[in-house]
């Protein structure tokens, strides 16, 4: 598949001995070639053959997250995801699982900000019987569908939010994030979990308009990948699906953040032995032009040992047991969070200081060259541990096809980081990393002491 | 671009015809099952080489990657009255070595696109190296490096005890970290190596320096004693070749570590059923585990117990999970299974449920064991459960790491991939009776140690009235 190319030869030919040789300019060309067709209903099936293993997969994104929910219904979205493995007209609860594990394969889904999915995963032969289960639920789940059924999930999923928050040390952090970093208006200022009031107040009415506003075939799109015969698997979607109605048309959200003027800060004591600070920056919409300057500026400051904040605070200054960044670009917003847990007995402000120079020299100086190609290096090479599942190849094309329209955009999205320089990146940094954020403590009960200082920043 | 539009709208012009025909049709009936694929087991190879390191591999060349794993046996196992002494050696291998520092390796890894871990596991200490096929053989030089020539230099012994510490301090904060210590505590007597933490505690990690650690690894590197699992995109040839040139001359100690057999290890703790408390004021869970000492992976009871765990709490449809979460709402999950190691690890099952249901979910759990043993299995809990395991395993070969994973496995009980088939044949032919047979056998609700971290201002006269045995109240 891949043959070494003259650039190749000379990047390597021209390395000394004493550092290790870079990675070609140029690596192969990463392609999952995938087809995409149309219902009729506007359901859409994108197609990956891969005959490597026996095994098929069936990924379903409906394109509706937390993100379409209305302030005092939060966690809706995610509560219906629940909700679709209680069994449909033909495949009664709990058939579901039952017929899947009957085949050997496995299932499950989840519910983001911007979407909701589902997948089967299993033998090669399972392929119909995974078709046919997601079209039932698509097109017949409100016959069976009643008040008891949302009342069981409902439990589940306040189950689920206490595992998660309330009884996981610093869980509570991400329920007060979202409404420090949006306004109310905006739909990224709740979880996605959404909050114990409001998942009580869901009814089964609300599950019937849900399911007829968002779960038709023309706001889903399904992924097959694995060892399948493309023709049949068409076959089998119009078989299956061609018959359901189209649903209205949706509307998607198109919520205004305002800029962040001023450092919003927040102390919580939680029952932790450690402090940890969380700075968080509005930043940018996943695919923006400074997104993936973003993601390489995350990996200067804590994407290996010799990370910037990794080596001054762990290695150096050694005044945190862990840190990290990380840039999260979702489909109508994004931030860009820090995370630092003191040592024993450590106070946050100290932290704080390293933290403000080094996103202060980024943001001066941007990230030297080797450093730039370091990241990059990382970054191409993680393309390819991701496409050697089926599974993780489906739901891949799957977002490609959410974010631009075509499936494989693997190579779109890895030309990203070859082409982004250091000066982009320091442009990044000093346009979301220098300004205004948001500051959460979380101290030992006790110790309000150890927490960080927010500062106020003029616009 | 282009193809992909054409082919595009030629199926799209068919669609329209054939679902003009059905448009009206709803499948109602779910589809008949086609035979499922048979497993295909990865090709592998084996070489030893002259110093007694054993390498076995699988070309795989779906993607340019490769995987190598060297796994050196022993451990935790190793550790002794020196709790974590295996871990904080694995943690120190790859912060200095061969003349580079911690920063100085992390960036030669990460330059070259590889990714390198070392840790300590109960039976080995292994070092696991992802690299794309074109700087494979360099990643594998620094792997070499880090393996025969670390540094174990006094600064960085004391900040990764540090960092340790601080981990220790974090597990306390975590309610199924602190059950998860306090249920291997309770049910392997001391003496047996999984009494301890893998990771050690607060008293064993301070009194640990760089001459320990040293010398633990100059005892406990033993060529005779690794093996390296080399998956991906790279020939037999290509990876013996690159074996031999940076692992030939790799020495055996004179003075190896022994490794205690599996059978001169002390009996774990079987005694009667009896239960265990750690407070969490305040918790809005209640984290559960129960279990017992686990069952050797030679046992020939081996594949019934599997599939009698698939039943009871293996899978998503398994009873546990049934009940607990979907019939009566009590939790997010609930699930059981084995450790199977070289040193039976648990039999554990475990939860976390709503505060005020903590005792109606420790009934449940009791209720179930005793259901497994006195009641055959329904025809169609044991056809799925059958189907499950056996056809589930035709996606475990799939990735590089997912067959090094398998290789290891089958390595660390002297098996190999060639007897999988034969398993999983095994597995198809149990009956309902082979189930219960497993369950009476080795599945005793009259010994199992229960322990609950929870708020016990609330759940502990609840625990109590269920007479499940003696309560204990311990802290982690």
């Amino acid at each position: 598949m891949s043959r070494p190319t003259l650039v190749t030869l000379m990047v390597f030919g021209l390395a000394s001995s004493a550092t290790p040789p870079m990675l070609p300019a140029q690596m192969a060309p990463i392609r999952v070639p995938a087809t995409v067709d149309t219902l009729p209903n506007g359901l859409r099936l994108i197609i990956h053959q891969d005959r490597s293993a026996p095994v098929a997969t069936v990924n379903v994104w409906y394109h509706v997250g937390s993100g379409s929910e209305k302030p005092g219904r939060t966690g809706f979205a995610h509560l219906f995801e629940h909700l679709m493995f209680m069994g449909s007209e033909h495949a009664p609860y709990p058939e579901f699982d039952r017929r899947l594990e009957a085949a050997g394969a496995n299932n499950n889904g989840s519910t983001t900000e911007d979407r909701t999915n589902y997948y089967e995963a299993g033998p090669a032969n399972a392929l119909p019987l995974m078709l046919w289960l997601e079209a039932d639920r698509m097109g017949y789940l409100l016959p069976t569908m009643d008040a008891a059924k949302v009342d069981a999930q409902r439990d589940i999923v306040k189950n689920e939010r206490r595992q998660s928050y309330e009884n996981q040390p610093y869980g509570m952090v991400g329920d007060h994030m979202p409404r420090m970093l949006y306004p109310a208006s905006h739909p990224y200022s709740w979880t996605v979990i959404g909050s114990m009031a409001d998942l009580s107040a869901a009814s089964l009415d609300d599950v019937k308009q849900f399911f007829r506003e968002y779960y038709a075939p023309n706001n889903a799109v399904i992924s097959v990948a694995g060892d399948v015969d493309p023709a049949e698997v068409r076959r089998l979607v119009r078989e299956y699906f061609g018959h359901l109605p189209r649903g209205p048309e949706i509307v998607k959200p198109t919520p205004v953040r305002p800029a962040m003027t001023r450092d919003t800060a927040l102390v919580l004591e939680d029952r932790v032995g450690l402090a940890r600070l969380y700075y968080v920056f509005p930043a940018v919409k996943a695919w923006d032009r400074d997104d993936a300057a973003l993601n390489v500026a995350a990996y200067v400051l804590t994407g290996a040992r010799n990370a910037r904040l990794t080596k001054r605070l762990v290695y150096e200054e050694q005044l945190v047991s862990n840190v990290s960044a990380f840039n999260g670009s979702l489909n109508l917003a994004g931030d860009f969070q820090l995370v630092a847990t003191a040592k024993p007995g450590g106070a946050l402000p100290a932290i704080q200081r390293v933290i403000d120079e080094e996103l202060r020299r980024l943001a001066t100086e941007g990230p030297t060259e080797r450093e730039l190609q370091q990241a990059r290096n990382a970054l191409e090479a993680s393309f390819l541990s991701g496409i050697e599942r089926v599974q993780s190849k489906a739901d891949q094309l799957n977002s490609y096809y959410f974010e631009l329209g075509v499936p494989d955009g693997f190579q779109r999205d890895l030309d990203r980081y070859r082409s982004v320089s250091a000066a982009q990146v320091q442009a990044a940094a000093r346009q979301y990393l220098t300004g205004a954020r948001v500051v959460v403590s979380v101290v030992p009960q006790g110790k309000l002491e150890l927490a960080a200082t927010a500062r106020e920043v003029t616009p | 671009m282009n193809r992909r539009d054409l082919i595009g709208l030629a199926i799209f012009a068919c669609v329209a015809v054939l679902t003009a025909a059905d448009a009206t049709a709803q499948v109602t009936t779910p589809p008949a099952m086609t035979p499922a694929p048979s497993l295909t087991l990865p090709t592998t190879w084996r070489a030893t080489l002259p110093n007694g390191v054993t390498i076995v591999g699988a070309d795989m060349r779906e993607v340019p990657l490769v995987r190598a794993t060297l796994s050196i046996a022993g451990g935790g196992r190793l550790d002794g009255d020196r709790p974590g002494i295996a871990s904080m050696t694995a943690d120190l291998l790859d912060e200095g070595a061969g003349g580079r520092d911690a920063i100085g390796l992390a960036e030669d890894v990460a330059f070259l696109g590889a990714s390198l871990g070392t840790g300590a596991g109960w039976d080995a200490i292994t070092l696991s190296l992802t690299a794309p096929r074109r700087t494979f053989d360099d990643a594998m030089t620094i792997l070499a490096r880090v393996a025969l020539q670390p540094t174990f230099a006094r600064a960085d012994v004391q900040r990764q005890q540090d960092l340790r510490l601080a981990s220790i301090i974090q597990q306390r904060d975590q309610p199924a970290a602190v059950a998860s210590q306090v249920f291997n505590r309770e049910v392997f007597g001391r003496g047996h190596p999984y009494h301890a933490q893998l990771g050690g505690d607060s008293t064993s990690i301070a009194g640990l320096d760089s001459t320990a650690l040293r010398t633990f690894w100059n005892r406990a590197a033993d060529p005779r004693r690794a093996t390296l699992i080399i998956t991906g995109a790279i020939t037999q040839r290509e990876a013996v070749a690159l074996a031999t040139r940076l692992l030939g001359d790799w020495r055996a100690p004179a003075n190896a570590l022994a490794i205690t057999p599996a059978g001169a290890i002390p009996a774990p703790n079987r005694g009667t059923t009896r239960v265990v408390l750690v407070d969490k004021p305040g918790a809005a869970q209640s984290v559960i585990n129960i279990g017992a000492p686990g069952v050797d992976r030679s046992s020939p009871d081996y594949a019934a117990i599997l599939l009698m765990n698939t039943i009871l709490g293996g899978s998503f449809s398994a009873r546990l999970n049934d009940i607990l979460r979907e019939q009566k709402g009590f939790s997010y999950g609930a699930n059981s299974g084995y450790s199977w190691r070289p040193v039976p690890g648990p039999f554990l099952a475990s939860s976390a449920v709503r505060t005020d249901v903590t005792d109606s979910s420790l009934a449940i759990f009791f209720e179930q064991f005793k259901r497994i043993r006195d009641e055959v299995v329904l025809a169609d809990e044991l056809e799925r459960a059958r189907s499950y395991s056996v056809l589930g395993a035709l996606g475990n070969y799939e990735t590089t790491g997912q067959v090094a994973g398998q290789l290891a496995t089958a390595l660390s009980f002297g098996m190999t991939l060639e007897q999988v088939p034969a398993e999983l044949a095994a597995i198809q032919k149990l009956t309902a009776a082979d189930v219960q047979r497993a369950a009476r056998q080795h599945l005793d609700p009259a010994r199992l140690t229960v322990v609950v971290v929870g708020d016990l201002s609330k759940i502990r006269a609840g625990i109590e009235a269920l007479r499940l045995g003696p309560v204990t109240i311990v802290t982690p």
